[in-house]
């Protein structure tokens, strides 16, 4: 039985460019040109610190999936 | 010439504690790249980073350490050694009580707020109308807004504003409370969120406070002090700040009537406005917070040895020439501000979305309502305190 990838995305119409995910994360975020958040990979190993980031985005621009469902941030 | 470490460091912080005025040792360090050696009061000497792009830098890359400042003597303004609760952790100590916290914070969540600030603001200007002029702005104004706002979320009961507004003066002072004086008002108002966090275990009521209680008796996920540092850390920095920054935005306005009146003009300005002003006014009075490098690392040509702490002058790198044009103007029209207002990193300011939402409704509501808004005395300046701005401001309209 394989595990279900993860995949994050940060949509960059809503971040702040806060640095936060970088900071938390910085194997799964890294700051563009323009200073905005972008995962360094789309497709992730499963990481709590991909939850960690997305709960604590100021914009809340950080999404989680599991497959299709969305995992992050938590409710 | 490269400054050095062992060159002898100059007396800091530079800015006049009266007044916004940015200090002329931070022009001639934005001309050149490179960290300059600083001494504070108490405390090693420091690195001083005063470029944008060396700022982000030691705010944002974890080589740098804040938990590291615990360990050192740390530069500082005042005797008092301050551990700062969750300013003081790195990641994952500082992610786990961030993350307890941080949705209440969110963009989504605090609009939430904002037809309720609104209305506050409105009823506040109400009371000041009836009191008549001059009226002092920060007393009727813009302390009650981020107070009431900060108490309603946490779960505060906002007639205990003067008991914990003493408390939370002496937490930003740098003025001469002996380092004894210091823990002392501390532990007080320690004592004083202790109690509000046992009343919310018996009644607990849809708040931030109980939220937390929660996450600590049931999830096992922070420490009691841990809960209690949290509570205080919210309600210190959720009102002191902005409280701070009202009064010094419409004091820039009023220095820049032509800013004013497009404002007033264009009232869909106020959210760009609210970013330039943020990046305009050098709120503190130095840098504190120290970053402790804990390997070797390069900030714009000067190499920081491991164990070295180098402080951010985030006022000055607002004003970096290499990052925003005529970084001396005040411009409203301005677009896509990316100012350091709220610092970077994982310490980024929890409260920047409420913060910029009360500055938002503060500010227009205030400009529509007194087309003739100005000053009408001398505005006494706090002058002991780690953010500069008004304590009194006497103002007409």
């Amino acid at each position: 039985m394989t595990a279900v990838s993860w995949t994050t995305e940060v949509d960059r119409g809503l971040c702040m460019g806060s640095g936060m995910c970088a900071g938390i994360a910085p194997e799964l975020y890294g700051l563009d040109d323009e200073d905005r958040a972008k995962p360094l990979r789309y497709r992730i190993a499963p990481d709590e610190r991909a939850l960690d980031a997305a709960d604590s985005c100021p914009a809340a621009a950080i999404l989680v999936r599991e497959g299709e469902e969305l995992i992050g941030p938590r409710p | 010439m490269t400054t050095t470490a062992e060159q002898a460091p100059l007396p800091y912080p530079f800015n006049e504690p009266a007044g916004l005025g940015l200090a002329e040792a931070y022009r001639e360090a934005l001309e050149q790249p490179g960290l300059l050696r600083v001494r504070l009061a108490y405390g090693e000497p420091a690195w001083l980073a005063t470029r944008y792009a060396d700022a982000r830098l030691v705010l944002g890359d974890r080589r740098f350490s804040r938990a590291e400042a615990l360990r050192h003597d740390t530069p500082r303004q005042s005797e008092g050694r301050q551990d700062s609760g969750i300013l003081s952790m790195d990641p994952p100590g500082h992610t786990r009580l961030r993350t307890l916290v941080a949705k209440a914070f969110t963009v989504h969540q605090v609009e939430k707020l904002r037809p309720w600030v609104r209305e506050l603001s409105q009823g506040l200007l109400d009371e000041l109308e009836a009191l008549g002029q001059p009226a002092d702005l920060v007393e009727h104004y813009a302390l009650p807004i981020p107070v009431a706002v900060i108490c309603r979320m946490l779960g505060v009961p906002e007639e205990d504003r003067p008991k914990f507004r003493v408390w939370s003066d002496a937490a930003l002072s740098t003025s001469s409370l002996t380092a004894e004086e210091f823990r002392r008002s501390r532990e007080e108002l320690r004592a004083y969120m202790a109690g509000l966090i046992e009343d919310h275990r018996l009644r607990p009521r849809p708040d931030l406070m109980t939220g937390l209680i929660e996450a600590r008796d049931t999830g096992d996920r922070l420490s009691e002090a841990e809960l209690v540092d949290l509570c205080v850390g919210i309600l210190v920095a959720g009102h002191e700040t902005t409280a701070t920054q009202i009064p010094n935005f419409v004091h820039a306005l009023l220095d820049h009537p032509d800013q004013m009146a497009l404002l007033r003009e264009r009232p869909e300005l106020i959210r760009g406005a609210v970013e330039e002003l943020l990046r305009f006014v050098p709120l503190g009075s130095g840098a504190g917070f120290a970053r402790y490098a804990t390997e070797d690392v390069e900030v714009g040509g000067t190499l920081v040895r491991a164990g070295e702490p180098v402080l951010v002058a985030i006022g000055a790198a607002n004003r970096d020439a290499l990052k925003f044009d005529a970084p001396g103007r005040l411009d409203v029209t301005r677009s896509g501000v990316q100012h350091l207002g709220f610092g970077h990193g994982v310490h980024h300011c929890l409260g920047a979305p409420l913060a910029r939402l009360e500055l938002q409704e503060a500010l227009e509501a205030l400009l529509v309502r007194f087309p003739g808004l100005r000053l009408a005395g001398d505005v006494e300046w706090k002058t002991q305190m780690l953010v500069r701005g008004p304590r009194e401001m006497p103002v007409g309209w």
